[in-house]
């Protein structure tokens, strides 16, 4: 009996679009890229900052923007079409800790709010740390050697 | 004895005497909003936080039903509810405004059907005249608990349902009425081996197969004595299988097989993935439209199988499988 449904759970198993959702990924998370890069270049020529305050300035908008998205209940449908397109870039970690944020507000702002605003985005913090830590690592071990 | 074959009974006097839904602005605007009893316009039904909204759903649906069937609330023996949220809090919140004797269950979607067969018994058994089985799911709630924030962006794949937000409430009693309950099959916890817990209505397809078959061997009978067969939530991924699975024995139901995910909304136009799910999802579509359409005679006797993954995030989260349990209901026009 057990076979059998694993036979026909194998077989009716739906098919993945990877390639669709990958292109969908490529050409959203592609499009935020662009409009960052325009960004950057507008507050570089238009305001004369450096390249370095421009980007940085860049990022608070997107992020200012992506959470406005967020808060309008648009983010979530923009996210369904473009997947890791908008999930990637720093957008994707505003929109988790606004999402979190507004999900958690029923339960106040100490046990709700703050409790609950990094769930989703402090795996990104962990990982990034680590991972930064560790390349770091390799980089100080490779310049002792070399 | 009224127990038959290994996991099924017989009920000799179970009727239903009313039933009421209450329904959110999705399920309203889906091709069945006219059956419903009631909708609210918004998710937030008039409260203040999810939660609220599903208590306020149910309460709803829980008046209704006393209403329609014209008591008070003393006459109701028991309530016998259950819903999706942690330690079914939803029933239990609205029932302490109520002079009514309160048992909480819980079997995931498949707490509809699970409610109507321990209220059978109980109406059966003489231990209760009326007896008010009530279940609820909210979208907002079910998401919170057991997927991401309501505005979070991650995407969700094609076999996805949405849970359904909506109230129902049936009131069975030993007065004869135009509908009986006949019959019952308990369900057997299956566990298919299967972990993905955005691909539900597959992980119930098996438990919901199983308890079919069970039904048809106890009472020795096969699909041709019933105008329909129904399934709580599996959907169009569950569905799909639960037809292969049938076909496999050589046995055709996609005739006569429908599921309530798929009555409830429009997948063309609705944006509901697969379908819908949620407790409240057999229920509603049951209650409201099916019994219905058993009242007014286009069917006579029709088999509804509430489908429960029994899905729980931190036990996912090690490792381990999502078992399914099903459970059979059978009603009948009665003239």
């Amino acid at each position: 009996m057990n076979q059998k449904i694993s036979k026909v759970m194998q077989e009716t198993k739906p098919k993945k679009p990877i390639l669709k959702n990958a292109l969908r990924a490529f050409l959203v998370g592609g499009l935020i890229c662009l409009f960052g890069q325009v960004l950057i270049f507008l507050f570089q020529k238009g305001f004369n900052f450096s390249k370095e305050e421009a980007s940085n300035i860049t990022v608070g908008l997107l992020v200012l923007i992506a959470c406005l998205l967020t808060g309008f209940g648009v983010y979530d449908r923009i996210g369904q079409f473009a997947g890791a397109g908008t999930i990637v870039p720093i957008t994707g970690f505003a929109n988790s800790m606004a999402s979190s944020a507004l999900e958690s507000k029923s339960e106040g702002i100490i046990v709700g709010i703050i409790m609950n605003m990094f769930k989703l985005a402090g795996s990104v913090i962990v990982v990034g740390v680590l991972s930064a830590y560790i390349l770091g690592l390799i980089r100080y071990l490779w310049g002792l050697i070399v | 004895m009224k127990k038959v074959g290994r996991q099924s009974v017989i009920f000799d006097n179970v009727y239903v005497k009313s039933r009421a839904v209450y329904v959110g602005p999705k399920e309203y605007a889906g091709p069945l909003g006219k059956y419903f009893d009631g909708y609210f316009q918004d998710l937030y039904c008039d409260s203040k936080t999810w939660e609220k909204a599903e208590m306020n759903l149910y309460k709803c649906a829980l008046e209704k039903a006393i209403e329609k069937a014209g008591l008070v609330e003393t006459e109701v023996d028991y309530i016998i509810g259950g819903d999706l949220n942690n330690q079914i809090i939803i029933g239990s919140y609205v029932a302490r405004n109520y002079n009514i004797p309160m048992l909480g269950v819980f079997s995931a979607c498949a707490t509809s059907m699970q409610g109507i067969i321990l209220g059978g018994m109980i109406v059966d058994g003489g231990f209760g005249k009326n007896c008010l089985c009530m279940t609820s799911s909210h979208n907002a709630t079910a998401e919170k608990q057991f997927r991401y924030p309501t505005e979070y962006g991650g995407k969700k794949p094609e076999t996805a349902t949405l849970t359904v937000t909506a109230s129902g409430a049936i009131l069975l009693t030993s007065e004869p009425t135009s509908i009986q309950i006949t019959r019952a099959t308990v369900g057997k916890v299956f566990d298919p081996e299967y972990d993905d817990p955005l691909d539900l209505g597959r992980a119930m397809a098996p438990s919901a197969y199983l308890t079919i078959k069970q039904h048809f061997q106890d009472f020795d009978t096969t699909m041709d004595e019933y105008d329909l067969i129904i399934t709580g939530d599996l959907s169009y991924y569950g569905r799909e299988m639960l037809i292969s699975m049938f076909k496999d024995d050589g046995i055709d139901i996609s005739k006569k097989h429908y599921d309530c995910g798929l009555l409830i909304y429009d997948r063309e136009s609705q944006d509901v993935h697969a379908g819908g799910s949620g407790c409240a999802c057999c229920a509603a579509v049951t209650y409201s439209y099916l019994l219905k359409l058993l009242e007014e005679g286009r069917y006579n006797k029709i088999l509804v199988v509430a489908t429960g993954a029994l899905h729980n995030p931190i036990i996912s989260a090690q490792n381990e499988t999502i078992p399914g349990i099903s459970h059979a209901v059978v009603f009948e026009r009665r003239k």
